[in-house]
C-alpha cells in the first residue's frame, strides 16, 4: 500500500453541506466494525460571560444529562448497552463532542447526538452533580504545578484577551451558574449552521451523509448571532523578561513554562514555526531542548516545547517538570537555546530531519478511526481544502531556515520572555 | 479482511508472531521480555524501569541519539513501558521504513552500552520522574496502599521504585540486570501491519537468531493470597480533596476466575479495556456506583481497576470524595453494593451488556495497527494469544453463578486494605499563591 494514497484526499472524502447549514465529512474504513464520529459547533467559552466563566464547559457537561424526550438513565443506558460512547466538551471557539459505536449503531449515536444538541433540558439535580465534580475538578487542578503554570501563563501573556481567561472557570464562577444561563446560552448560540459533523469507519460515506441527514435535517433555525471579535486587546510579549512564580506548597517537581506570543493557526507563519518549533522541542526526544535539558544534564523528566496556534492568536511555549533546586539552571539552559534558535538559523540537516518527519508521520496519526476524523475536522475548521493532505508534502518541504529564523524572530525575543514556575520553591 | 497470523519460536527461543494488517501502510514492531518490577530485590527496587531508559541510550553500532532521530526523521514513533510484569519497547513505521527498527531492536537485546556518564545523567532524569508522580495526591496514596497489600511479593513496590534505592544503583547493577534478563529466550516479537508474514519471518530470522539464549534467572517469587484481615492506610497532604482506595487481592490473568471478575467490575464500575495503551473507552453512568455514590452526590467521581498479572494482583475501587460526605458513608455504598451481588441481584440482561461491551472495546482496538502489536505480545507475558482470541466467548460463557461467586471469594471485608488520603489543610492555594517578580 502506498503512503500517499492512504492519505485522505478528494477522491475518498464525501463532503456535503445540508441545507440548515451543517457541513458533513465521511470517508471509510473497513478494518473493524466501528465508527467514529467527531464535530463541533461554533460556540465555545469565548462566549460566556465575564462574570460567568466556565459557563460553555458547565452547560457542556450537562448536555446529555436529559433532553425533552428521554431522562439521564434512557440516554445513557442507550449508549453504555450498545457498548458505544459520547461524549460533550467545550473549548475555547466549540462546544465539542466525539463518539464511537460499532458500525451497526452509527444510526442510534446520530439521533442522539441531534436530540442532545436540539433539546436539552439541563435538569436541575443534575446541574448540582456536576457542580460537584467542577468544583473537586478545580481543586484538583489547583494543586497540579503543571496545570496551573499553564493556567498563569495564559493569563499573564494574553491579559485582557478572552485567551487569557480560563475557559474552565473559577470556583465562584462556578457556583454562580444556574439553569436559566444555560437554557440562555443554548438558545443564543445553538444552532445548525456552522456546525460539522464527521463520520470514519465502517460504513459506506454515502451512506453516513444520509444518516447524519435522517438525524438532523429537521434542525432549522435563523442564523445564530455571534458577537464580533474584531476588537479586541492586542495581545504582545512582555516589554521585559517578565518573571511569575505560583507557589503550591508541598511539591516535589516543579513546573517552568518559559515563552511567549505564536502565531494563529491561518497565519503565513504558522507553517515554518511548527517546522521550528519541532527542531526546538519535539523532534525524537523533545528536540534542542530535550537535548540540553533532559539528555546533557539530567535536569528533567520532560522538557520540550509547543505551538499552540488557534483561531485568533497563539503561543509558543517551552515546558519543563524540574526539581525546584535545578530551576535557576533549567531557565538558563532554555533561554540560552531561544538565544540560538533566534541567533542563526537552523541546520539543513536539521531541517531535513524534520521535514521528513511531518510528511512519514501524517499516515501514521491517520491509522485509525479517531486519528482520520480529528485531520477532518481540522481540515474544515481552516478552511484547508480537501486536498490539503495529499498537497502537505509540499507545504512542509517549501519552508526554508531562512524562513524558520524570521518566523523565529518575530515571535520569540529572549529578551521579552515570560517565565512561569508552579511548585515550592523550596520543595 | 483476512490476517494472517504466524506463531513460532527460534532456535534460540525468541517467540515470534506476525499478524498481516493491510488497512494502512504502516507496520508496528514490538519486543515484550519478561522482567519487570515483579523480579526485583529490595535495595534495587525500579531497576526495571532504569534499565528500559538504559536501553534509548545507544549500542556501538547505534549510539545515543542516532536512534531516536533514525525513527522520527521518517515519522515513526518509539517507546517502552516497564510494568510489574514485563517491559515492552515499540516501533511505529511507514512500512517501508521498518527495517532499521528491526535492525536495532535485534541490536539493544546484546550490545547496549551503559555508559557511566549516562547512567549518571538518567539517574536525575528517574528522580525527576518520580518526584512528578510524588506531587499526585493519588500515587502517594496507590504507593501506601500496595506496600500494605503484599507481605513480601515485589508487586508491593511502585515500577519506578524507592528513591533510595535509586539513588544508589550502580552502573554494574543495571548491566548485569541486563544481561540477565534481555536475551531471546526471555522475549517475545510482535509485529502487525502491512507486511508478507512469510517473507517478514525470513528477515526475522536473518537478524534475530544468532543473538545467544541465556541462562534466565529464576526469581523464585511466590505468589501472595488473600490479604489477611482488613487494613487501614492514612495519609494526609496538601490540597483539600479526599481520595478513598479499597483494594482486594484479584485472581491473575490466567486463572479462570478472571473473567468472573471483569464481568463483575462492569456491573459494579462500569466497563474497561485491558489495553493500556489506549484502544476506547465506554461511560459508567449506568453502573452501579455511578447510582450509588455519584447520583447521591456522596462521592464526585469514581472508578474500578485490575490488570492481567502473573501473579495474583489487586482490583481496586477509587473514589474522589465529595467534601460534604464522610468516607464511611462511601464505604458503605460500596459495600452494599457488593453485597447485592454476592445475594444474587444480577440480572441476565447485565451479563449480555457486559460482554456486548467487551466486544464494542476489542472492535474499538482493533482499528489501531499499534494496539494490535499491543495484544499480540501483552497476552503472551501472562498467558498466551488464544487468551485475547477468546477474550469475548470467555466473558460469554460468565454465569451468574460465577460472578456470586467471584464476589464471594475475593470481596471480603476482611481481605481489603482501605487507604484515605485526607487534605492536610482546609486552606487552598488555588490562585491565591504566592507571586514574586523576583523568582524563576
Amino acid at each position: 500500500m502506498n503512503s500517499h494514497n492512504s492519505l485522505p484526499g478528494p477522491d475518498d472524502i464525501l463532503r456535503e453541506e445540508l441545507p440548515n447549514g451543517i457541513v458533513v465529512l465521511a470517508r471509510a474504513n473497513f478494518a473493524s466494525p466501528s465508527v467514529a464520529i467527531s464535530g463541533y459547533m461554533p460556540c465555545g467559552s469565548i462566549l460566556d460571560p465575564a462574570e460567568k466563566t466556565g459557563l460553555c464547559g458547565f452547560l457542556s457537561a450537562c448536555l446529555m444529562r436529559g433532553t425533552a424526550s428521554h431522562d439521564f438513565f434512557q440516554i445513557y443506558n442507550q449508549i453504555e448497552s450498545s457498548g458505544a460512547s459520547l461524549n460533550f466538551n467545550a473549548s475555547t471557539h466549540s462546544v465539542l463532542f466525539s463518539g464511537r459505536s460499532l458500525s451497526e449503531d452509527l444510526a442510534m449515536i446520530l439521533e442522539l447526538i441531534a436530540e442532545v444538541l436540539k433539546s436539552p433540558t439541563f435538569p436541575e439535580t443534575h446541574i448540582e452533580q456536576i457542580r460537584s465534580q467542577i468544583l473537586a475538578s478545580l481543586s484538583i487542578r489547583s494543586q497540579s504545578t503543571q496545570d496551573m503554570a499553564e493556567v498563569i501563563f495564559d493569563r499573564e501573556l494574553f491579559g485582557a484577551h478572552p485567551y487569557g481567561r480560563d475557559d474552565a472557570g473559577t470556583p465562584d464562577s462556578i457556583r454562580s451558574i444556574n439553569q436559566e444561563d444555560m437554557l440562555r446560552f443554548h438558545s443564543d448560540y445553538f444552532g445548525p449552521k456552522g456546525m460539522v459533523i464527521c463520520v470514519v469507519g465502517g460504513v459506506e460515506p454515502a451512506e453516513a451523509v444520509q444518516q447524519v441527514r435522517n438525524a438532523f435535517a429537521s434542525w432549522t433555525k435563523e442564523t445564530v448571532q455571534f458577537p464580533s471579535f474584531d476588537n479586541l486587546p492586542m495581545v504582545q510579549n512582555p516589554n521585559k523578561l517578565k518573571k511569575v512564580h505560583l507557589e503550591i506548597a508541598e511539591k516535589s517537581q516543579m513546573d517552568l513554562i518559559i515563552g511567549g506570543i505564536g502565531p494563529e493557526r491561518k497565519s503565513p507563519f504558522f507553517q515554518a514555526a511548527q517546522v521550528g518549533n519541532c527542531i526546538l522541542g519535539q523532534f525524537g526526544m523533545m528536540g534542542r531542548i530535550g537535548k540540553i535539558v533532559r539528555d546533557d544534564h539530567g535536569l528533567a523528566y520532560y522538557a520540550g516545547s509547543n505551538l499552540n496556534s488557534s483561531l485568533l492568536s497563539g503561543s509558543w511555549e517551552v515546558s519543563a517538570g524540574v526539581n525546584p533546586k535545578n530551576r535557576k539552571k533549567a531557565s538558563e539552559l532554555i533561554i540560552a537555546e531561544l538565544k540560538r534558535f533566534v541567533d542563526s538559523p537552523v541546520s539543513l540537516e536539521e531541517l531535513e530531519d524534520v521535514k521528513s518527519y511531518y510528511i512519514g508521520r501524517l499516515p501514521l496519526d491517520m491509522e485509525n478511526n479517531a486519528g482520520v476524523v480529528y485531520y477532518l475536522l481540522n481540515m474544515e475548521r481552516y478552511s484547508l481544502g480537501l486536498n490539503y493532505y495529499r498537497d502537505y508534502e509540499n507545504l512542509i518541504r517549501s519552508v526554508t531556515a531562512e524562513d524558520v529564523l524570521s518566523t523565529a524572530r518575530k515571535y520569540l525575543d529572549p529578551e521579552r520572555l515570560l517565565i512561569v514556575s508552579a511548585g515550592t520553591k523550596n520543595g | 479482511m483476512a490476517e494472517k497470523l504466524i506463531k513460532t519460536i527460534l532456535d534460540n527461543g525468541l517467540k515470534v508472531m506476525l499478524k498481516e494488517i493491510h488497512s494502512a501502510p504502516i507496520i508496528t514492531h514490538w519486543v515484550w521480555y519478561r522482567v519487570g518490577s515483579r523480579n526485583e530485590i529490595p535495595g534495587l527496587t525500579g531497576i526495571s524501569h532504569w534499565v528500559e531508559h538504559m536501553q534509548f541510550k545507544g549500542t556501538p553500532k547505534y549510539p545515543a541519539g542516532v536512534l531516536d532521530k533514525e525513527i522520527s526523521r521518517d515519522g515513526g514513533y518509539w517507546n517502552a513501558f516497564t510494568y510489574i510484569d514485563w517491559t515492552a519497547f515499540y516501533t511505529t513505521m511507514p512500512a517501508d521504513k521498518i527495517w532499521l527498527p528491526i535492525d536495532l531492536e535485534a541490536d539493544r537485546m546484546q550490545n547496549s552500552l551503559y555508559l557511566p556518564e549516562e547512567v549518571d545523567s538518567e539517574r536525575t532524569v528517574i528522580i525527576s520522574e518520580r518526584e512528578g508522580s510524588e506531587n499526585e495526591p493519588m500515587f502517594r496514596l496507590e504507593e501506601a496502599i500496595a506496600k500494605a497489600a503484599f507481605m513480601h511479593h515485589p508487586y508491593g513496590v511502585e515500577v519506578i521504585g524507592e528513591k533510595e534505592d535509586l539513588l544508589k544503583i550502580s552502573r554494574d547493577d543495571l548491566f548485569r540486570y541486563y544481561r540477565s534478563y534481555y536475551a531471546p529466550n526471555n522475549a517475545v516479537l510482535a509485529m502487525a501491519g502491512d507486511f508478507n508474514a512469510e517473507k517478514m519471518l525470513d528477515h526475522l530470522k536473518k537478524v534475530y537468531q544468532d543473538i545467544p539464549a541465556r541462562e534466565i534467572p529464576d526469581s523464585k517469587i511466590k505468589p501472595e493470597g488473600f490479604i489477611q484481615g482488613e487494613k487501614r492506610v492514612e495519609i494526609s497532604g496538601p490540597g483539600d480533596v479526599t481520595y478513598l482506595n479499597i483494594v482486594w487481592r484479584a485472581p491473575q490473568g490466567s486463572s479462570r476466575d478472571f473473567f468472573p471478575l471483569v464481568i463483575l467490575d462492569s456491573i459494579l464500575t462500569g466497563p474497561r479495556s485491558l489495553n493500556m495503551f489506549g484502544g476506547g473507552s465506554i461511560p459508567n453512568k449506568t453502573s452501579r456506583l455511578y447510582r450509588s455514590l455519584v447520583e447521591s452526590q456522596i462521592a464526585v467521581a469514581f472508578s474500578g481497576d485490575y490488570v492481567a498479572s502473573i501473579d495474583p494482583y489487586l482490583f481496586t475501587i477509587s473514589v474522589i470524595m465529595n467534601p460534604d460526605h464522610s468516607v464511611t458513608e462511601a464505604l458503605d455504598v460500596i459495600d452494599s453494593e457488593i453485597q447485592r451481588i454476592k445475594d444474587g441481584d444480577i440480572q441476565e440482561s447485565e451479563l449480555q451488556r457486559a460482554a456486548k461491551q467487551a466486544r464494542a472495546l476489542f472492535a474499538y482496538g482493533c482499528d489501531n495497527i499499534t494496539n494490535q502489536g499491543y495484544w499480540l505480545g501483552y497476552s503472551e507475558m501472562f498467558d498466551s494469544y488464544s487468551w485475547f482470541e477468546n477474550f469475548v466467548s470467555s466473558l460469554e460463557k460468565v454465569s451468574k453463578e460465577d460472578v456470586i461467586n467471584i464476589a464471594n471469594q475475593y470481596l471480603g471485608k476482611n481481605q481489603r486494605v482501605i487507604g484515605v488520603y485526607t487534605p492536610s489543610s482546609s486552606e487552598t492555594s488555588h490562585m491565591e499563591g504566592e507571586m514574586t517578580d523576583e523568582f524563576a
